[in-house]
């Protein structure tokens, strides 16, 4: 009747097919399955536990004074809730880092995908690894004790303890193995073909590197860059430690700041009770801080899309 | 014999020597190289710092004795690398079978044109993404208060768990990758179920590679603070826990307490401590490079 089954000699029937299907089979993919979509069960998590809260707290303060006011002093006995300070103070720290890190990760990974060696690479990949392996407390005490006291105060006589300047510079260094590692594999994507014609025509390497690879590999890049900076927007422990608790509408790097993520820390270490609104103001500025890397993480990983159809 | 004669090859030849890379080439390399060495020498200078100031605190009494605010003297950190232990084998424990089974399931199973996985994909490279204090807030508000598991040992290593199950997935589905697909197609040849072949074949040659990206996932737990400060990892806490439903502090917690102490002996106690965690790091990350090196298979 179907295919694949004949009659053998005896007249027995005899299938290819199971008799049953293999359940063991089918669980565990329900299993393999489950353990996937835990990852979405995350996000829904996290949406779900920073804007519940952070919708009752906008019931009882104005979204619009939240986002656009100057003053911030939610745990005060007479509440300030703008949260700007807290914006600028991460801004100008994330500013710092960007300054320190983009420049040097994109020539370091200029140098480790265009001009080391093998040899070379083998030693310095994994010295990069160091450096993104190390904990961003110990960065935080470094900043502190050695970028600040060391080297800050002795310059610029001045500097507060607690300063932007420090907590930047070091976050920049933290960044530095993301955007090189992230714009290495982007520039080592571009086909040989294109440096080769390039060389063809009498180039030198630095011209392939710089009019060549870099072009070529721009959106991969532009992706290093993005998460880099969303790296150290939701940096905690170095500015926690290095650049102070005190909110600051600033620009004065020398001055302390307190940035979104130092805000969350500071206030979840204390104990807040469930429903207080001291409580549902680190939901907000979760909230706030979640929705921003987010934008700029998707941004990221569809540059990074984009630059894999084209080349691989 | 006098005559002096070049022939034309070799004066090409010495006009190319001559020249050499223009000024501008070789410049640029060195600014490249500059540039490289920026990380390395604060790399180098943040180790030399930390390893000089801890160096005189580096003594027993900080493994065998409890913190302590008013004698940092006799201070040590015994109940934060207690407590490290406990909570990073609860996270392996937790996190590393549920990333495998889900990097199995995205590289052996999932059909990468259907919607459901694309989101899954994309939602796996955003949450590697996402800031880990966010982490600690998912943390706070869900795991610690609505299924009220409190500030304990269970509820950091959870936490912790969903923090780096990001990077056992992405590692995991790297190394099940790398296993060449004639592997597969032999097996089920064969007539192996694909559930035996996953097992058998595909699973023990991805090993080495599974085993170097949970190391390094590990690693990274170990030396994470943000979100457990969150989660009450901060209060002072003089005993090592003894279950999963105990209070507990770690390593990168305490080191943070010390640093807000003003008294200069705190910060000494701190660097000591980093040297231990640094010191614990580079253990984890030696035998991953090991591992690697040791048993990864060329195909």
């Amino acid at each position: 009747m179907s295919t694949n089954s004949s009659t053998v000699a005896g007249g027995t029937e005899f299938s290819l097919q199971r008799s049953s299907p293999r359940y063991g089979e089918r669980a565990i993919k329900v299993l393999l399955v489950a353990c996937a979509a835990l990852s979405v069960a995350t996000t829904i998590g996290i949406i779900w536990a920073l804007f519940v809260p952070a919708f009752q707290f906008f019931q009882t303060v104005p979204i619009t004074d939240f986002l656009f006011g100057t003053q911030w002093s939610p745990l005060f006995a007479d509440p300030e809730f703008g949260v700007l300070p807290l914006v600028s103070g991460t801004l100008v720290i994330t500013g710092i880092a960007c300054l320190v890190a983009l420049p040097v990760g994109l020539l370091t990974a200029m140098y480790l995908s265009e001009y080391a060696a093998d040899k070379t690479r083998r030693v310095l990949k994994p010295i990069l690894e160091i450096l993104a392996g190390i904990p961003t407390v110990i960065f935080g005490f470094f900043a502190l004790e050695f970028v600040t006291q060391v080297l800050l105060q002795n310059i610029w006589p001045n500097t507060e303890v607690f300063n932007a300047l420090s907590a930047g510079l070091v976050m920049g260094v933290m960044i530095i193995p993301t955007i090189a590692s992230l714009s290495e594999d982007a520039m080592s994507a571009v086909p040989r073909g294109l440096r080769e014609g390039a060389y063809a025509l009498g180039s030198s390497k630095r011209q392939v590197t710089l009019k060549v690879v870099v072009p070529a590999a721009l959106s991969g890049i532009v992706a290093a860059f993005v998460l880099g900076v969303s790296r150290a927007i939701g940096e905690t422990m170095i500015v926690a430690v290095a650049a102070g608790l005190q909110p600051n509408l600033s620009l004065n790097v020398f001055e302390g700041m307190q940035t979104m993520t130092s805000f969350i820390a500071a206030a979840g270490s204390g104990d807040q009770p469930t429903g207080s609104i001291g409580y549902q103001t680190i939901f907000a500025v979760g909230a706030l801080l979640f929705v921003m890397t987010l934008l700029m993480n998707l941004f990221s990983i569809r540059m990074v899309r984009k630059y894999r159809e084209v080349y691989e | 014999m006098s005559a002096v004669f070049t022939p034309i090859g070799e004066q090409v030849k010495q006009d190319l020597q001559d020249t050499g890379p223009p000024l501008q080439d070789r410049s640029f390399r060195w600014v490249l190289f500059g540039a490289l060495s920026v990380g390395i020498i604060t790399l180098a200078a943040l180790l030399i710092f930390v390893f000089l100031e801890g160096y005189p605190r580096l003594t027993p009494t900080l493994w065998q004795n409890m913190p302590s605010i008013r004698f940092p003297e006799k201070a040590g950190a015994q109940s934060a690398i207690m407590g490290s232990i406990w909570v990073i084998v609860t996270t392996a424990v937790i996190c590393l079978p549920v990333g495998i089974m889900a990097a199995i399931y995205l590289e052996e199973y999932a059909d990468p044109t259907k919607r459901f996985n694309k989101l899954i994909e994309i939602n796996i490279q955003n949450l590697a993404a996402v800031p880990s204090i966010v982490y600690g807030i998912l943390g706070l508000g869900v795991i610690a208060r609505a299924l009220a598991l409190g500030q304990t040992v269970i509820t950091a290593a959870l936490t912790l768990s969903l923090l780096v199950l990001p990077v056992v997935i992405i590692s995991s589905r790297e190394a099940i990758r790398a296993v060449p697909q004639s592997i597969r197609a032999g097996s089920l040849a064969l007539g192996a179920t694909q559930w035996q072949t996953i097992s058998r074949q595909v699973m023990p040659a991805a090993v080495p590679g599974i085993a170097t990206g949970a190391i390094l996932a590990l690693s990274r737990a170990i030396g994470e603070a943000a979100p457990l400060l969150l989660l009450g990892a901060v209060t002072f806490i003089t005993f090592n826990p003894d279950g999963l439903m105990s209070s507990y502090t770690v390593m990168p917690i305490q080191i943070y307490n010390w640093i807000s102490q003003s008294r200069e002996e705190f910060q000494v106690l701190a660097a000591a401590l980093c040297i231990i965690l640094l010191g614990i790091l580079l253990v984890m990350n030696a035998f991953a490079i090991y591992l690697r090196n040791r048993f990864q298979r060329r195909w």
